[in-house]
């Protein structure tokens, strides 16, 4: 049976560590709502969002309830909406009115973000993704709850830089809609290279192809309980100091495997996957960076912050996958700077740079996100980080994504306040220097060397 | 048989187990099980209960025993056993 000191010290992790499930989120198939009419597919698809996921929210109330642990949010991810919509959409103005169908599907079942709006493309875009590429500003200015997110490349196809060029103007466009919000809009826009089709966690998912009529994916948390159990290692080796993170991700991962279990059996939703991310918040104590720090940084971006991070990020999967048979999405350390106020704290005092950050992404998950840059910077550069960070991803197979907000008005020295789990974030500098020549080629960069495995 | 964990966390005063027992056994609660600590000066107490029986859905009575704390000036939780054994047994 279970004794009074373990009672104690789960309590301590939910109350004072900050312990909480961050999502679950139901991925939804709209594949049978394709229709030649766009009327009919807005019908449709609306129908089939409120229908499945009508007691999303107050299923995952109860279960925070009786279990006791937070359950902070609660979302919804559709097939991304390009092929959804490629036999009835024909001009922007359609792909916005699919938008603001998804919102409104959102706002009835009560969530707050839905995921989804989104294109994969990785080897070329069809019409339709190009369209609905064109179509993201207005909709994220004219929404409140989408998120979207593009596909730009893979391991086993290359990155399709037109595409990716296409993508810096979107992101550009997006935070010039959204200004008069500190263009909040590119807070909802991720771009991606070898993005999953399972990620519960926003603004980058989407419901793949690959997955079933419907699924319930929870994506776990808990940067402040790893921090509390390290603090006691301090000065012990790396043996030690591994050991306390494996089994702390491992408790965190299995309140993440029982409110996944539970919420899939009482909604009649099979179970997907466990996405169990360290994913920090705005919160004192609820920060990747204080991690870092703890095992012995001064601050997060010194030297030795990428191999910190590197062995967290494996230390956090290895404890994860014996908890759940099915760990998927994201799976890491996520570092979005806006999110973290170690991260803030750090950028605020000049100790951490968009570079050192390109470097992070390389061992962990995820990529550049939530990073305020000036409102100034051209879109060939964001093209330019956003091939940055692709190239990272399908060299070393592994998912990496670009979510920065170039804030319209604003420049370094600067702060952006996003309110809420999205933070505030310093204005960073971007390096200056053009790489315009080289985003104004056509065509695609090939699939590396070791991707044919064949 | 469900089992439920029921957390007591405050300054010990006269009556706190009697005014928890009072309420369970209205509710046609068993108790299994009852263990109790100090920590950092502080009452710590826990029981293990049978809520298969119990009139209200565990909702209501998470929401009856939190109110219960309140008016004694303790905070009493209860929570289904599951979190525990969970993240404590492989």
């Amino acid at each position: 049976m279970i004794n009074i000191s373990e009672v104690i010290e789960t309590n301590k992790m939910i109350e004072r560590e900050k312990l909480d499930v961050r999502t679950i989120t139901i991925g939804i198939s709209l594949l049978d709502c394709c229709d030649s009419d766009l009327d009919r597919c807005c019908d449709k698809i609306y129908k089939k969002i409120t229908t499945i996921a009508k007691d999303l929210v107050k299923t995952g109330q109860d279960i925070e309830l009786e279990y006791g642990v937070p359950i902070v949010n609660k979302r919804i991810s559709v097939t991304p909406i390009s092929l959804v919509g490629a036999g009835c959409a024909k001009t922007v103005d359609d792909y916005v009115k699919l938008a603001k169908t998804l919102d409104s599907a959102a706002k009835t079942v009560g969530v707050n973000f839905l995921g989804g709006f989104s294109a994969v493309c990785s080897k070329g875009m069809t019409a339709s993704e190009e369209l609905l590429i064109r179509s993201i500003p207005q909709a994220l200015a004219c929404t409140e709850r989408v998120c979207s997110s593009v596909n730009v490349g893979s391991t086993k196809t290359g990155i399709d830089m037109d595409a990716v060029r296409l993508m810096g103007e979107t992101v550009l466009e997006t935070a010039k809609l959204t200004k008069d919000n500190d263009s909040l809009g590119c807070a909802k826009l991720v771009v991606f290279c070898n993005a999953p089709d399972d990620n519960p966690f926003m603004a980058g998912a989407f419901h793949g192809v690959s997955e079933g009529d419907a699924v319930i994916n929870v994506g776990v948390s808990g940067p402040g309980v790893v921090k509390s159990a390290i603090e006691a290692c301090r000065g012990e080796n790396f043996e030690v100091l591994c050991e306390t993170i494996k089994k702390t991700a491992f408790k965190i991962t299995r309140v993440g495997q029982l409110v996944a279990q539970e919420a899939s059996k009482r909604l009649g939703i099979p179970f997907g996957i466990i996405d169990l991310s360290l994913a920090p918040t705005p919160a004192v104590g609820d920060s990747v960076a204080e991690i870092l720090e703890e095992i012995g940084l001064e601050s997060v971006g010194a030297p030795g912050t990428t191999a910190a991070l590197a062995m967290l990020n494996d230390q956090v999967k290895k404890g994860g996958v014996m908890a759940s048979s099915y760990v998927g999405g994201l799976s890491g350390a996520f570092i979005p700077v806006s999110e973290d106020h170690g991260m803030i704290d750090a950028v605020c005092a000049g100790r951490l740079n968009i570079e050192k950050l390109e470097a992070m992404t390389c061992v962990c998950s995820v990529g550049l996100d939530m990073i305020a840059i000036p409102g100034d910077t051209s879109a060939a550069t964001i093209a330019g980080i956003i091939a940055d960070e692709a190239a990272i991803g399908m060299v070393n197979a592994k998912t990496t994504a670009v979510r920065v907000i170039p804030v319209i008005g604003k420049e370094v020295g600067d702060t952006v306040e996003f309110g809420g789990l999205l933070g505030y974030a310093p204005v960073m500098p971007v390096n200056k220097n053009s790489c315009a020549a080289f985003i104004s080629r056509k065509g695609r960069i090939p699939a590396p060397i070791h991707s044919f495995k064949n | 048989m469900k089992k439920a964990i029921i957390t007591v966390v405050g300054k010990d005063t006269v009556g706190i187990i009697a005014k928890v027992c009072t309420y369970l056994a209205g509710e046609e609660i068993n108790i299994l099980d009852i263990s109790q600590t100090i920590v950092g000066g502080y009452f710590n107490m826990m029981m293990v209960v049978d809520v298969e029986a119990a009139k209200k859905p565990v909702g209501e009575i998470v929401s009856d025993l939190g109110a219960l704390g309140e008016s004694i000036g303790v905070i009493i939780r209860l929570q289904m056993e599951e979190i525990f054994t969970k993240m404590h047994r492989i």
